[in-house]
């Protein structure tokens, strides 16, 4: 166990799993650019390649390259990068192993920064992964820790199918403790980041340090929040939340997307379709508002979910603020 | 070497044109009696590229298609019934009736996608050829696309990476001048689709896609080049003429119909019985012979897709993900 940031967490797994199988390629746009890169010198440049600027080729590459038995990992930098090839991300690489009648697996990592909320205005910030948990055939993973940000990456490129893999960028310098060697997150298994009884907090990403932060603030009150972290949202672990939210029979959710862009929603649509009769008030969601992210800073932050929205949301489902406040 | 067109090879790129003609008219036959379930893109006229091209491929060799992709799977191997069927959609199709005319995938014979999103295919078929080139093999990875995916982003980047990196893969562009219901002229200024990659210097050839010989001989000295890893991409642009609408029940208003003689010096494989009885190489009775036993094929290709059942639910646990 070392205690290494978030990026490198992520760059030990892909690494890792490079060494471990000779299938597994890398590439994407600005890597590998100078000799002494470490993969490049690891893996050379067969299996380590810098692409143009070409998404849709990237990602296209990738299926083919998948069908024919290897495993690439796309680095998009930017999850809104994805967005230029949307036809390979959700058209192609998921469907292929259905529409085929399962002749083939297309096993392969997009790799995609998101929600830079710093400064990056409104093209670099979005919190895009509800997007994508709704296609049939792509897993989603997003790590809110350095360890998980490794293990979910090693059980991505080990996955059969096809991952969008998030990562949040203002957690790209966050430390966290990482276990040595081999370390795999399994895919659908929620962590439960703090227990209490009054109140569930689900919260997705960057959103699970700001839930905690609020929960540590509630118990000066004497509210005891349960903090979960999904990790995946495809598959999603919705029995360890409706195990929650009928032991607390209160539920809110924090996203950092806007509100019918988020996963939250979903979330939320199943506690209320599985969970209803275990809830003792409204479902809240505490989710960004639904705004492009503005470059200047006090505006960027009246559209963000924080610590102070989410204390606020949990007053209200315990009755203790009124709803709408 | 390329492979020369022996009187052999030339019968068996006529036995495949025809059964790509009776299996694709047949299809437009049961499209019209409901017993093809979907949308449908027919290649009829334009058999002589798919059959001069795959029938020089092995099984190893990925090849790529689009939405008018059933020429081409067949071309490749593909067993006529489960083609069949998987147009009727039932479980003993190629994909087991889930994915349809527009996404027939036979991996077995190395057809490894059609993709229904014009130009999707284009970057996969480069995956392929990386991956070849990977492995050390001297497979091919061939993608046949139509005029209309030239003008899409997929293309370019496409063309780029392959040049940059060397791979062996050959584009064969169906130049049938529509892309969709809109020609041409109404997407671009570049007449050739050979001219669009003249920057890359790729090596390139433009060729009449209806004269079997032209087409075997241009794809022939590609495929030798790119086998042996002498460069590539290479592209192959012919020029060829779709006889149906854009799917099967297009009123076509877009353009006139073919005069019935001017079809007769075009259809590739009326042009290939003319020109290989002259030679020798087959007689007229063969021919006939050829065409009719195509005929019987799609005959028993229909009853056994007819016989064929619909696939069971319970495949949609199972195929949605892979475990």
């Amino acid at each position: 166990m070392a205690e290494v940031p978030y990026i490198a967490a992520i760059e030990m797994a892909i690494h890792g799993e490079m060494e471990r199988d000779d299938s597994v390629l890398y590439f994407g746009q600005n890597i590998a650019t100078t000799e002494n890169d470490k993969f490049l010198q690891a893996f050379g440049p067969d299996r380590v390649r810098v692409t143009p600027i070409s998404e849709t080729a990237e990602i296209g590459m990738a299926v083919g390259a998948a069908l024919a038995g290897y495993r690439p990992v796309v680095e998009l930098y930017m999850a809104e990068f994805m967005l230029v090839a949307m036809d390979q991300v959700v058209n192609e690489a998921p469907r292929f192993r259905y529409m085929t009648g399962g002749q083939v697996t297309v096993p392969l990592v997009l790799k995609a920064g998101y929600g830079f909320t710093a400064g990056w205005a409104g093209q670099h910030t979005g919190t895009i992964y509800g997007m994508f948990m709704g296609v049939p055939g792509l897993r989603v993973a997003i790590p809110s820790t350095a360890a998980d940000a490794k293990g979910l990456m090693a059980t991505a490129i080990r996955d059969d199918n096809p991952v969008a893999y998030f990562h949040h960028y203002l957690l790209t310098l966050e430390p966290g403790e990482v276990p040595d060697g081999e370390h795999l997150v399994p895919f659908g298994e929620a962590a439960v980041r703090r227990e209490g009884g009054d109140v569930t907090i689900v919260a997705l990403g960057y959103m699970v340090g700001q839930a905690l932060a609020a929960a540590e603030r509630l118990a000066g009150e004497g509210v005891q929040a349960e903090v979960i972290d999904p990790r995946t949202l495809n598959p999603l672990d919705t029995k360890t939340i409706l195990e929650s939210v009928d032991k607390t029979g209160r539920l809110v959710l924090v996203d950092q997307a806007t509100r019918h862009g988020s996963a939250s929603a979903v979330i939320a649509g199943e506690v209320a379709d599985e969970g209803f009769s275990s809830l003792k008030a409204p479902i809240k969601q505490v989710t960004a508002l639904e705004a492009t992210i503005a470059y200047s800073q006090p505006m960027e932050e009246f559209v963000l979910p924080d610590e102070d929205k989410i204390v606020g949301a949990v007053q209200q489902v315990l009755g203790q603020a009124p709803v709408g406040a | 070497m390329p492979a020369a067109l022996t009187p052999d090879r030339a019968a068996g790129v006529l036995r495949t044109m025809w059964l790509i003609r009776h299996f694709e008219e047949r299809v437009g036959v049961l499209k019209r009696a409901d017993q093809v379930h979907g949308l449908i893109h027919l290649s009829v006229g334009q058999e002589g590229v798919a059959a001069s091209v795959c029938t020089q491929l092995r099984d190893d060799d990925p090849v790529y298609s689009g939405h008018r992709a059933h020429g081409h799977a067949l071309a490749k191997g593909a067993p006529v019934e489960r083609v069949l069927a998987e147009l009727m959609g039932r479980d003993d199709g190629l994909c087991r009736g889930l994915g349809g005319s527009m996404h027939l995938v036979d991996v077995e014979h190395g057809f490894m996608g059609a993709t229904g999103v014009v130009g999707g295919n284009i970057p996969m078929a480069l995956g392929s050829a990386l991956a070849g080139r990977l492995r050390g093999g001297d497979q091919v990875a061939v993608v046949f696309f139509g005029d209309g995916a030239v003008q899409a982003g997929h293309f370019n980047e496409t063309v780029n990476l392959a040049t940059l990196w060397g791979l062996p893969l050959i584009l064969v562009c169906e130049n049938n001048g529509f892309a969709e219901f809109t020609p041409r002229s109404a997407h671009t200024n570049v007449e050739r689709v050979s001219d669009v990659v003249a920057p890359y210097e790729v090596e390139r050839q433009t060729v009449d896609g209806n004269d079997v010989l032209a087409v075997w001989e241009a794809f022939g000295g590609f495929l030798a080049h790119a086998r042996a890893g002498n460069g590539g991409p290479f592209l192959l642009e012919c020029l060829t003429h779709r006889l149906r609408g854009h799917y099967e029940g297009d009123p076509g208003k877009y353009r006139e119909a073919i005069a019935k003689a001017d079809w007769q010096d075009k259809d590739p494989i009326l042009r290939l019985q003319r020109h290989g009885v002259a030679e020798g190489w087959f007689s007229e009775a063969d021919a006939a012979a050829i065409e009719r036993e195509a005929g019987e094929k799609i005959d028993s290709a229909e009853k056994f897709a007819r016989e064929s059942g619909f696939p069971d639910e319970d495949l949609l646990a199972s195929l949605v993900y892979a475990d």
